[in-house]
């Protein structure tokens, strides 16, 4: 069974790695640390490769049961992993983006005193994720999407001295069990509607079912409330920007590359029950370009580099579920791809930056670095030049992709899918002007302090760098690879709904004029940056500055923190404050009064015990008499 | 309280019913009980337990003879050994608390409460 011990092998590395690092993080040398835990991810990642061109797409889905977890009365729960295009894709980009990520923290975090427990952190998330996209049901995917919650949680709150920080490890732990609940109560209502939790059998039920199937659409849209709360939509999206609290090469594994997009790869996994659920798929693609328009309308003024990245991703996220909804999975995949390399190369050239800043994050008092950070300032121009959808970079094609298929879905959702486009576009080069571009404007001891990142760093941003540059010709337009090589993924929905699936993008002429106009406008919006940021060399106001009412409310993200303040945390908290006086009262009296009551019987009591031995020799015979007298009357 | 048909009891028990064995008894045990419970003094109080031993044995005795069987009254002979005993381990305790507290009042031996 060569392939079950490669694929419990995958996990089970980061796991050892955790082990290792987490239990002797005091005792085990800070050189070797980051080695460790490196290696342990670079060997799954290995694997995974092995795997990967190993697999044969004609064989279909390769189970790997491990053991039998779960079994009550007719429901089995097998601990299996399940290797299919679908889990190889992630994997890849799980572990590949893992292994440069952890080598970056190696530079990145070496002088925290924590290193050992951060990067013990980090391969016990790696463990996780891998559990949830391996896993061949959702239960397992459930153990690894608690699992990486807590993870995201132990770190954010890393530094955890810091009370607004463990505050925002707080706000994501708790917005993420909201969602999570509707993701449980999504998994109990298909084990009451098919029997099991296995993908391949319930996809398999889940054919047979008519269109638009009501129990089906309760499922979809539970287990959206999931993927709302893991991948950061509205309303569940303010953990996220929060998040920035953790150390960055944090933010740019799990806040970025990977457990934000859980979602979509659990909605493209579920992709039957959601080709069969039309109305859920109205509903993510109307969330989606909400959560796509806010969040990058609130990167427009953001000034903390980490934040307006933040805002990008979940504005990213929701680009991901627009393609979704227009059951355009395999653009969707193909964005979650692109995106986890320019957006952890973007994380950590910010990273990067940070460091040479001692700890500064404000990019007011940045500008001018391109020439004291060289290698930071390319990768980080590739990654923007990415993201803002711009030929010939990754983002471009995926985006592209995605904007392609919504257009044909709904013209109305593709013009407000290329506003956000613009908008992306807009800020990012904001953001690289003002970081890397006209006069440096910290202090002078900052000033002496710039210096290149070391080669732990800078090696992760040139691959990621390249990464991003070509990622693009994973999918060419008009059929690319990717397409091909997912297609038996979507053989289930291509059943229920033929007409989604129908190849009617090859209207070349129309497809170029879409391009041609997505570029064009974030070409419109990087000239508008440029003259704003660089010819005119405008810096951004201070925090108290007045400003107009629209910038005022955007500038203060649309008051929503404010908001669910007032409406929910407030209300929540004034009644927990109720009951916990009441359970006081209550539960005190009455744990006091049973302690008062046997205290002072005891101290009558006690007063039989008065050493006289006639009293005793009295005690004794009245006993005697007693019970002989019970026995008298009652036998026993 | 009539002997059973197969066992012969003598002529002379005969004369005296059970009863008055019992009532006898009762009343030599109540005596013991009430001295053991009122006297202060450690003498009397062991001479209270030695008529309570005695009650019993009468009783002993007196069931023995009507049942005609010697058993019981092999039984006396060892109660009487051990009293015995215990009698003379007890009055070297109270000669050993005469000479701490130059009494046997039982009612200064209040020291059992520490």
């Amino acid at each position: 069974m060569q392939l079950g011990l490669l694929c419990a092998l995958i996990p089970l590395l980061p796991l050892i790695g955790f082990v290792i690092n987490g239990v002797g993080f005091r005792r085990v040398p800070t050189a070797l640390v980051g080695g460790i835990a490196t290696v342990a991810v670079l060997a799954s990642f290995l694997i995974v490769v092995s795997l990967f061109t190993g697999f044969a797409p004609e064989a279909g889905p390769q189970i790997v049961h491990l053991f039998d977890w779960i079994s009550v009365g007719d429901l089995r729960i097998p601990f299996s992993f399940q290797i299919d295009q679908l889990s190889l894709l992630m994997l890849l980009v799980v572990t590949g983006v893992g292994t440069l990520i952890h080598l970056y923290s190696i530079g990145y975090m070496h002088h925290d005193e924590g290193f050992g427990k951060f990067m013990a952190f980090l391969n016990l998330f790696i463990f996780f994720m891998l559990l949830l996209v391996m896993g061949s049901n959702y239960v397992i995917m459930f153990i690894g999407w608690e699992g990486v919650g807590l993870c995201s949680y132990l770190l954010i709150g890393f530094w955890n001295k810091n009370v607004s920080y463990n505050n925002a490890a707080r706000k994501a732990f708790v917005m993420n069990r909201i969602g999570d609940l509707g993701f449980l109560l999504g998994i109990f209502t298909i084990i009451n509607t098919f029997g099991t939790v296995e993908y391949v059998d319930v996809f398999k039920q889940a054919t047979s079912l008519p269109m638009g199937d009501s129990t089906v659409l309760v499922i979809a849209l539970l287990l959206f409330v999931g993927a709302m709360g893991k991948s950061a939509q509205v309303p569940l999206y303010t953990w996220l920007p929060d998040a920035m609290a953790g150390p960055t090469p944090v933010s740019a594994l799990i806040h970025a590359a990977t457990m934000v997009t859980a979602g979509i790869y659990m909605v493209v996994r579920s992709n039957v029950l959601y080709t069969l659920a039309p109305a859920a798929l109205e509903l993510i693609g109307v969330i989606a370009i909400i959560t796509a328009l806010l969040a990058a309308s609130i990167g427009l003024l953001q000034n903390d580099i980490k934040k307006v990245l933040a805002y990008s991703t979940v504005s990213q996220l929701g680009y991901m579920f627009l393609g979704l909804s227009a059951t355009a999975y395999t653009a969707g995949m193909f964005h979650v791809i692109t995106h986890a390399f320019f957006k952890a190369l973007l994380f950590l050239g910010a990273g990067s930056v940070i460091h040479a800043m001692s700890d500064e994050q404000d990019i007011r008092k940045m500008g001018g670095l391109r020439k004291s950070l060289p290698i930071t300032f390319i990768t980080f121009s590739i990654g923007t030049w990415a993201i803002a959808g711009l030929p010939p970079f990754a983002g471009f094609f995926s985006k592209d992709e995605i904007l392609a298929h919504v257009f044909e879905h709904s013209k109305v959702l593709w013009a407000l899918g290329v506003l956000g486009s613009a908008l992306t576009s807009f800020y990012m080069f904001r953001l690289l002007f003002l970081t890397f571009f006209g006069e440096f404007r910290g202090t002078e001891e900052q000033k002496h302090h710039l210096h290149e990142s070391p080669a732990t760093m800078t090696i992760p941003l040139i691959v990621l760098a390249i990464l991003s540059a070509i990622g693009g010709a994973l999918n060419l337009p008009g059929g690319g690879w990717l397409g091909h090589f997912l297609e038996p993924i979507f053989e289930g929905s291509r059943q229920v709904n033929p007409e989604a699936f129908a190849e009617s993008v090859g209207e070349s002429s129309t497809e170029y004029v879409l391009m041609a106009v997505s570029a064009g406008v974030a070409l419109l919006a990087l000239i508008v940056a440029y003259i704003m940021y660089i010819s005119r060399k405008a810096v951004p106001a201070p925090n108290e500055a007045d400003r107009s009412l629209p910038e005022q409310v955007i500038y203060n993200k649309y008051y929503v923190d404010e908001l669910y303040e007032t409406i929910i945390v407030r209300p929540i908290r004034s009644m927990g404050d109720t009951f916990y006086s009441f359970g006081e009262f209550a539960v005190d009296g009455v744990v006091n009064g049973v302690a008062w009551g046997v205290k002072q019987g005891s101290a009558q009591l006690r007063r039989l015990q008065s050493g006289s031995i006639g009293f005793y020799v009295f005690a004794m015979v009245l006993s005697i008499v007693l019970i002989f007298a019970l026995r008298f009357f009652i036998r026993f | 309280m009539q002997p059973s048909q197969d066992v012969l009891i003598p002529e002379v028990i005969q004369q005296i019913p059970l009863t008055y064995y019992l009532i006898l008894s009762t009343v030599l045990f109540i005596i013991g009980v009430i001295g053991v419970l009122t006297r202060r003094n450690a003498i009397i109080i062991f001479m209270s337990i030695e008529l309570m031993l005695n009650a019993v044995n009468l009783l002993l005795i007196a069931f023995s003879s009507y049942r005609s069987d010697s058993a019981g009254q092999v039984f006396v002979f060892f109660i009487m050994a051990v009293a015995a005993a215990e009698v003379s381990v007890g009055l070297a305790i109270i000669v050993m608390i005469y000479r701490n507290t130059r009494s046997i009042d039982v009612g200064l031996l209040n020291k059992l409460k520490w």
